[in-house]
């Protein structure tokens, strides 16, 4: 009778256990089907996972927002002075991100250059809990990822669910489509070296007129976190570059400009501010944006890249890794990922007139 | 700290594992300190009120029993025993009166303080509209859960003045008692004398024990987070646009607002008795399946034991037997006529108990009128006994069939339904006409034309709480035929396990939590 017990104890113990390992494999399973893939649509969710496939360390880092990621090509950095470099931006990325991401960049390697676009300086409090997605969600599990998701976390958010992705996506099971089961284990890369391709073309018109500046400060948090950049990059090695991209909107007022300007020549960091040398660059608001100044497009993304990578070639003297037979061939893979994107987008612009797989359009 | 939020499971993870690992004589301590963290995350100042009511009920209990002890004492000692009646007799009533005065000081400050600040807003409302005065409403904090702790506290000591049970000497346990916070949210209102068998015992784990309360945890959370917090979006859209959704939509936010309100408040005491289980505490059922109700007051037999005994207990048997209403009923038999004499005291006890059973759900006329209409359909079905008698004698056949069962309970259910617009509209004038306008404002047709997919909730939505509420009603009759689900799944554990693992996972997906859903809370919080 006592074996009897003990067995069916046993037995219980072993249902029992394989029921909850069912039950945590169904919860990473479930989380895998349900949560956004971001192949189609709003692609910018897709980009930050991006990062853990690259094979070769870089030597320029780019942290920010859209401002990064649309306006810079690192396939044209390449080409014309062999710099390798990758974009980790993403769409509203708040400057404790652009830090957070770049500790765990350093993690990984050891970049010569960090270029962060101040632009993200406006805002010293999160924001919005679906950009914060976008940005954390595809980072890997790390201290990084711990510290990036309490600094951003908006009232409403837990962390728990950060972690457990199904907490968070599981009332997309009424929305679920094709994509998330094709794309349940594996996405496509939707950038080059963390680019994100525009072919298409809107001219800029009329800006509207910028509201005037109830806090010209910019926010104290957003220092705390520019200052422990700089201390990070100091203690990596590493050179930060402070730049503003030429984007027309939304409005860098003078007075924001002013204080980073003094800020970097308090530490003795380079600030570029790229919108008084859009005409040296050769940008054209009617030909080199897709949506009418906010963003550039592929041909001023290129124009810019090739203005940026001349200073960082001439004045920073990066080396040309063109004849490094390995990296180039992971670049040449680059390239020809990069002129097959732009075919198809054309090809694209061709038949309807406009790109149909960008259906949405995030700010940046 | 909501039921359904992640801190809150975390926190009551934590306290299952180190209940279990502490020494057991420090169990009921280590609640103790969970109910002062748990009732600290909703504000201090309620802890003070909390405070307050607890000091008070263990110092005028300890009075009345030391003064129950000295009399006895007294009387029972050869002096005492040798003293004359009269002298005795005095003694006695010297004794009653003391503990008469610390008894009604008790209760003076302890329902006192829930009047205070759950009725002055009613109160100063009301006396503005009547004098037409501009007295300024008071901006009070209503600590969590007071209306449920302070019947529960006054339930003790009424008990205890009525020597049905001893008073607890020990401060921490009255605490215990008064904040043992599963109940604190939404009850059940738990008697001293039951719940103190098991909340001071040192608990062995019990696989069983735990595993059923686990059980009952999940099925709490199915029934909150499935059904009821899904359904209140479409219950809002149809409550909070009166005059945009009349006629047809009110019928279906009615049914809706039972369904959710059945899902909530059962699935909070699943979750409160299952937490319970697993402390190895022994909580009473506050529900047995109430829509299977035949006529009201079997409904209330079935639907909040727990508050519809307390006021039965402390409100209508005391006021049925109170001398003046029996001196009153006496007077009417003899002024008015016998038979109206003698229901005279039933009719106010019955009365008096609604009013206030109406006042307790909340400090507003909507709830005064509902508890009113529960009593009135009570009295009106005592009225017509004998006729509903004489048809079941004479249609005993029929009567004793499942249709007419049916029929029943649906007219039941209908009925509730129909008070129960008056929690919905949560103003007399509105809920009135918006009754009156299902029969008059039509709109089935659009209502069934796509207006029910315009309360906020798909196709898919009503699906998943078509079939949750199908599932609760499975499991109901079940329960009503067969007993307790888990008593019989128990015998297959594999099953047991793949159902509740099932279920989980149902919770999971289905659930409405996080980010798009409001966290809601309990509807019987609000109470």
């Amino acid at each position: 009778m006592a074996v009897k017990t003990k067995k069916s104890v046993k037995l219980n113990i072993a249902v029992l256990c394989l029921c909850l390992a069912a039950v945590a494999v169904s919860v990473w399973l479930l989380g895998k089907l349900l949560e956004p893939k971001y192949m189609s649509g709003v692609l910018e969710g897709a980009m930050v996972r991006e990062y853990y496939d690259e094979e070769h360390p870089h030597d320029v880092i780019f942290v920010g927002d859209c401002e990064v990621y649309e306006n810079f090509s690192p396939v044209t950095m390449w080409e014309e002075y062999g710099i390798t470099s990758y974009i980790r931006g993403s769409a509203q990325q708040l400057i404790w991100q652009s830090y957070y991401l770049l500790e765990e960049t350093f993690e990984y390697e050891s970049p010569k250059i960090v270029v962060y676009n101040v632009q993200s300086m406006k805002y010293s409090e999160p924001q919005s809990e679906a950009y914060n997605r976008m940005t954390l969600d595809g980072m890997r599990l790390s201290g990084s990822k711990v510290d990036a998701i309490k600094a951003s976390m908006t009232e409403d958010e837990d962390m728990i669910s950060y972690f457990i992705p199904l907490l968070r996506y599981h009332s997309r099971w009424n929305d679920l489509g094709s994509e998330d089961f094709e794309y349940m284990f594996g996405r496509d890369k939707v950038t080059v070296a963390g680019y994100l391709m525009r072919a298409d073309v809107k001219p800029m018109t009329k800006l509207p007129t910028p509201s005037a500046l109830s806090e010209p400060e910019l926010g104290e948090r957003c220092w705390e976190y520019l200052d422990k950049m700089r201390i990070l990059c100091e203690n990596n090695g590493a050179k930060l570059i402070l730049i503003k991209s030429p984007s027309l909107w939304p409005y860098w007022y003078d007075e924001w400009d002013a204080q980073i300007a003094d800020y970097a020549e308090k530490y003795g960091l380079d600030y570029l501010n790229f919108l008084p040398l859009a005409d040296e660059i050769g940008i054209d608001m009617q030909a080199d944006t897709y949506d009418a100044g906010l963003h550039l497009n592929i041909y001023g993304a290129e124009k810019l890249s090739r203005y940026f990578g001349e200073i960082l070639s001439s004045d920073y003297g990066l080396e040309d890794h063109r004849n490094d037979a390995d990296i180039a061939a992971d670049w040449d893979e680059k390239c020809e990922r990069y002129y097959a994107l732009l075919d198809a987008q054309l090809r694209e612009l061709e038949e309807y007139g406009y790109l149909k797989s960008w259906t949405l359009e995030p700010e940046g | 700290m909501l039921f359904t939020s992640y801190g809150f499971i975390a926190f009551i993870a934590i306290l299952f594992i180190l209940y279990y690992l502490i020494p057991k004589r420090f169990q009921w301590l280590l609640l103790l300190c969970a109910d002062v963290v748990f009732y600290a995350c909703a504000g201090w100042q309620g802890l003070c009120f909390m405070a307050v009511t607890v000091l008070v009920s263990w110092a005028s209990t300890n009075l009345m029993g030391a003064s129950l002890r000295r009399q006895k004492e007294t009387l029972s000692s050869p002096e005492g025993k040798a003293l004359p009646r009269e002298e005795r007799r005095a003694i006695k009533k010297a004794a009653e009166k003391y503990r008469k005065r610390i008894f009604v000081l008790a209760l003076l400050c302890d329902l006192g303080i829930l009047a205070a600040l759950k009725y002055t807003n009613f109160l100063i409302g009301n006396v503005n509209a009547i004098t037409g005065a501009s007295l300024a409403s008071v901006d009070w904090v209503l600590p969590l859960g007071i209306s449920f702790y302070t019947f529960q506290t006054v339930s003790y000591v009424i008990d205890v003045y009525w020597e049905k049970i001893p008073a607890e000497r020990n401060p921490l346990k009255v605490a215990l008692f008064t904040s043992f916070f599963p109940l604190l949210i939404q009850g059940p209102i738990s008697r001293f004398g039951d719940l103190s068998e098991t909340l001071f015992s040192e608990h062995k784990a019990d696989y069983k024990q735990i595993s059923f309360g686990l059980q009952r945890i999940l099925w709490g959370y199915f029934k909150k987070l499935v059904i009821a917090d899904r359904l209140l979006i479409a219950v809002t859209a149809v409550c909070g646009d009166p005059a945009g959704y009349d006629g047809a939509y009110v019928l279906a936010g009615t049914l809706l607002y039972a369904a959710e309100l059945y899902a909530d408040f059962t699935g909070g005491i699943d979750i409160t008795i299952g937490i319970a289980q697993v402390l190895g505490i022994r909580v009473k059922e506050n529900f047995v399946r109430p829509y299977f109700s035949r006529n009201i007051a079997e409904y209330w037999r079935r639907w909040h034991i727990s508050m519809g005994t307390w006021f039965k207990d402390y409100i209508f048997y005391p006021l049925s037997v109170a001398p003046w209403l029996l001196k009153l009923s006496k007077k009417a038999r003899v002024k008015i006529s016998d038979g109206f004499g003698r229901k005279l005291s039933v009719y106010v006890s019955t009365i008096v108990t609604w009013f206030l059973t109406g006042l307790w759900h909340g400090a507003a006329w909507n709830f005064v009128v509902w508890g009113l209409l529960n009593a009135v359909f009570i009295l009106a079905a005592e009225e017509f006994k004998p006729v509903s008698l004489r048809f079941r004698e004479k249609h005993a056949r029929l009567v004793s069939g499942f249709g007419y069962r049916v029929f029943e309970t649906l007219r039941t259910f209908l009925l509730l339904c129909s008070f129960r617009i008056l929690d919905c509209y949560r103003d007399v004038a509105v809920s009135f006409k918006a009754f009156f306008s299902v029969f008059t404002g039509g709109r089935w047709g659009e209502l069934f034309s796509g207006g029910l997919l315009g309360l906020g909730l798909t196709s898919a939505d009503f699906a998943v709480c078509g079939v949750g509420v199908a599932l609760m009603f499975a499991v109901s009759c079940v329960q009503e035929k067969f007993g307790e689900v888990r008593e019989l799944l128990w015998k297959r554990k594999a099953m047991a396990y793949i159902a509740f693992s099932l279920l989980a996972i149902i919770i999971l997906v289905f659930g409405a939590y996080g980010v798009g859903y409001d966290s809601s809370q309990f509807i019987y919080n609000q109470f």
